[in-house]
């Protein structure tokens, strides 16, 4: 047996630097998690399996590690002006404790990186991918003014707790100033736990309700400890975060985009807020503006597959003989029992109901272009009971 | 019946020419979660080696070489449906395929069941 394909072969680490370990490194090794060398760090891929560990997240509460994402934090005179001259972003609709996705661009309308930006009361504070983010702090620093300072928050560990029973484990552990009702989707606040303090948002990357959760890296185990005590929670490893997120119809950095691929191609239009459609000024602007208006040559579409056979990144897909594109990330989805994948394909076959066939290791399997995402949101939007 | 291994954690019983194949409870636990298995055609001749099934789990697909050289009588018809046999039974009813063998002097260099383990607990 040899695997053909390894979960983000592109992100592991390089073998003589070796794999760093996080704050948690122990406490996934006790609870069983088999751990794999992912975005540079020793990181857990599953505990029970990926399957029962997605299941148990999308009935229940899943308790990720994602430690290795890089904590950003910008501040200084002029520090919103300058993250909106890197940014496609629109920060003066962005409230305190708001919480937004943009995308780092090049200065062609390539994607360098996506991330979450939110309005502290002083700074902001960014999350971004843990495989990009030492290109992105040189990338930011070389792009901010000298008054603009930009800190990289390492000793900051970082959880998602995520699934329809995330709010009922977490409520009864955080105090503070506000009550953990008080967050909808997409905003954040300071809160105790655990006796420390922690930034918490509602937010997350699998497409449920939940929260991620920002805690001083000495205190991660005792914390993780405290969360994984609650009947609803069990810890989840990297297999099913990303079979989860592939669900949602939630893209991955490095292989749903990359610097080869505009946001218009791929299908992240609302990383470019509206004001910015219109006054532009961002890295890409002149390229990206103008296709908002054409449209794109290949678009970013979901795929959901026949028979049971799934396709993995690279896979062409095909209209009749002709070669339309490829499939940027596939997989089994636990949910619907079935084969899904993202693909980048020509813009004329985008229209949900195109029926393409992709081509997995010389064997042609039907696909039907299908609405994202695959499994429904079920975020707390602000308003919603 | 003697059951030999290789070291891509194939094993295969042999029974005077013929032979059944399957993937190690060792290799099955690696994969995880096993949702398909591409099985070779009854007829089809393998050559020891060369992948002549695909196993396909939650997190990858991964070759399966045949262990010997030889042409294939039958495929587990009962993983269509039931891929899951290869995590629950990967040493008995998640078996992959039947074959008879072409040379069975391909089996002096696979190893026996002790020799097997010593190179698990090696890895």
């Amino acid at each position: 047996m040899s695997d053909t394909y390894k979960i983000s072969p592109d992100e592991i680490g390089e073998p003589d630097a070796g794999p760093l370990t996080l704050p948690l490194d122990g406490w996934h090794r006790a609870r069983g998690g088999r751990m794999v060398a992912f975005a540079g760090y020793w990181m857990p891929v599953q505990y029970e399996g990926i399957i029962a560990e997605h299941l148990w997240t999308r009935a229940h509460a899943g308790f990720f590690d994602v430690s290795h994402m890089g904590q950003l934090y910008i501040a200084g005179e002029g520090a919103e002006a300058a993250i909106e001259a890197v940014l496609p972003i629109d920060l003066s609709t962005l409230p305190l404790g708001g919480v937004r996705y943009s995308l780092l661009l090049d200065a062609n309308g390539g994607i360098l990186d996506d991330l979450m930006v939110t309005r502290w009361g002083t700074g902001f504070y960014l999350v971004v991918n843990g495989a990009t983010k030492h290109d992105d702090i040189a990338h930011l620093r070389a792009n901010l003014p000298e008054a603009v300072s930009l800190t990289h928050l390492a000793d900051s560990a970082l959880f998602a707790l995520q699934g329809p029973e995330a709010f009922a484990a977490l409520a009864p552990l955080v105090g503070g100033e506000h009550a953990l009702s008080a967050l909808s989707f997409m905003r954040g606040a300071s809160f105790t736990l655990g006796g420390v303090d922690a930034w918490i948002s509602r937010s997350g990357y699998t497409g449920e309700d939940g929260f991620e959760i920002a805690v001083p890296a000495e205190s991660a185990a005792a914390i993780a400890d405290l969360i994984c005590a609650q009947p609803q929670v069990k810890p989840i490893g990297l297999g099913a975060r990303d079979s989860l997120r592939l669900e949602a119809g939630l893209p991955l950095y490095g292989h749903d985009m990359t610097p080869d691929v505009d946001p218009v191609s791929a299908d992240l239009l609302f990383g470019i807020n509206k004001r910015r459609r219109g006054d532009g000024g961002f890295p890409g602007a002149d390229r990206i503006l103008p296709l908002i208006d054409t449209g794109s040559v290949t678009r970013r579409v979901g795929l959901v597959l026949e028979g049971r056979m799934a396709a993995r990144e690279g896979a062409k897909v095909l209209w009749g003989e002709a070669e339309v594109g490829s499939v940027t990330s596939g997989g089994f989805s636990p949910s619907l029992e079935k084969p899904i994948a993202m693909a980048t394909v020509a813009a004329e076959l985008a229209r949900p109901g195109t029926q393409l066939i992709i081509d997995v290791r010389g064997r042609k399997i039907a696909a039907t272009v299908t609405p994202m995402p695959f499994v429904p949101h079920r975020y707390h939007r602000k308003g919603a009971a | 019946m003697p059951r030999y291994f290789t070291q891509d954690h194939e094993w295969i019983d042999v029974d005077g020419s013929d032979a059944t194949v399957g993937i190690t409870d060792y290799a099955q636990s690696q994969l995880g979660d096993i949702t398909f298995v591409e099985l070779p055609a009854a007829g089809s001749a393998v050559a020891k080696g060369d992948s002549a099934s695909v196993v396909d789990s939650v997190k990858a697909a991964s070759d399966v070489y045949a262990p010997v050289s030889g042409t294939v009588s039958e495929a587990n018809a009962a993983l269509e449906d039931e891929p899951e046999l290869v995590n629950t039974a990967a040493e008995s009813d998640g078996w992959l395929w039947r074959m008879t063998l072409s040379d069975a002097a391909e089996l002096e260099g696979l190893m026996d069941e002790a020799a097997y383990k010593t190179y698990v607990e090696g890895l």
